[in-house]
């Protein structure tokens, strides 16, 4: 076991850590984008009118049709990104699982929005556990609207071992 | 109503209304149509096996994301103010599973104005199985 | 054998024919709509820029981005209409095949279009085939954009027996 890793930390983790990727931008949402997504979440049943009702959105305090928190402009992109590939054979500290996530919502997304994302390795623990050694890393993911408005902030956990 | 429930109203220890949807494919095509998240563990049965899934094809964790939103957001109207979620994912969400999301109240916070909720949420399968366990923070109006 | 129609056309038919449906509208058709659509019936190539690259498109006698023919711009209605039933245990005239469908293309959808679409009953003929007494009805949609262009045309054709 001589060769047995004792930190599955990286040069490439300490040189990025707290660097923030270069923003990408949505395109433009649109409301049918947010009523096909509200109707999806919600199926079978109807989606509640705020997501498809300018109407009765109009009488809320948002004053017109927001997005579900959970609605992704940066879906459907073109050209198409190049898949990603998982290792085959993954060895130590290649082995990875989702450690789950947490969002801090700011502003709604609304038709006509912007969004930009942009996102940063910001923090690590390792500790041997019952998969051997084990790092979680967080990564923050920013998204913004065109107003420079915080939309969502994403921690999300990833584990490998 | 666009609000349903005030800060006032609620208690720690207090359940909050559940949301429950009975998945299989027709629920996690449309979402794959939506968010561009078509991927044959969640398509194909055969895919689902070769993943180490036995019984095949398994929904995807963000559908149950979204049902944690939606049962915050019938619970507390449409102007609800969810401020935060997060959740592990636990259990496999399988096909035809009856899945409902639960929340707890768990501590009531006044601070700078706002009137939060903190609330222990998961969703529970027709096992019981506790298949994502989180949390969330909600604001809650005031009558104050 | 006594009760045996002799006819599949029903007083209904006979009401019906050539008048046409109350219009319908669909939503503004949406840039995104037009995409997600592209991308999904050239998969898993990437669709034409003429459906996606705005510069491109320019370029174009279109002079923009314009939707597949095949594009649907009533998808995703909300409220969501009630599920169609089949009859059960289907007797004679009451078992329906596809018929098949000719469609007639006018301008082109583009982003920001409202289609009204209005149907028809225009034809139908009978005869005894190898499934019995048979009838091909004629049924005529016609999509118009919001300026009174003719979108499309389709004929279908249906089946009873």
């Amino acid at each position: 076991m001589a060769d047995e890793l004792t930190t599955l930390v990286t040069q490439e983790m300490l040189d990025s850590r707290d660097v923030w990727s270069e923003k990408v931008y949505s395109r433009p949402i649109s409301l049918n984008d947010i009523i096909k997504w509200g109707i999806a979440v919600y199926w079978p049943d109807d989606p509640p009118r705020i997501y498809w009702d300018e109407e009765y959105a109009k009488t809320t305090k948002y004053g017109g049709i927001i997005a579900p928190q959970d609605f992704n402009p940066f879906a459907w992109p073109v050209p198409r990104p190049p898949a990603r590939e998982l290792p085959k054979d993954p060895g130590v500290g290649e082995r990875g699982m989702n450690g789950g996530q947490t969002d801090r919502y700011g502003v709604p997304m609304r038709p006509g929005d912007v969004i930009s994302t942009s996102s940063a390795l910001v923090d690590w623990n390792e500790r041997v556990g019952s998969l051997g050694l084990t790092i979680f890393t967080y990564t923050e993911v920013r998204w913004e609207n065109q107003n420079g408005e915080l939309v969502k902030s994403r921690t999300s956990v990833g584990i490998r071992y | 109503m666009a609000e349903n429930v005030y800060f006032e109203d609620v208690n720690v220890g207090d359940d909050i209304p559940s949301f429950t949807r009975q998945t299989d494919l027709m629920h996690w095509n449309r979402y794959a149509a939506v968010n561009d998240e078509f991927v044959y563990i969640h398509m194909d049965d055969e895919a689902g096996r070769a993943a180490a899934n036995e019984p095949g094809a398994f929904g995807m964790g963000n559908l149950r994301w979204a049902y944690l939103l939606n049962m915050l957001r019938e619970w507390v109207g449409d102007e609800v103010d969810v401020r935060e979620l997060g959740v592990q994912f636990r259990a496999i969400n399988q096909k035809n599973d009856v899945l409902t999301c639960v929340g707890t109240i768990t501590e009531k916070i006044e601070e700078n104005g706002d009137h939060l909720v903190r609330l222990d949420t998961n969703v529970i399968n027709q096992d019981g199985v506790a298949t994502c366990p989180g949390h969330a923070v909600v604001a809650l109006p005031s009558r104050g």
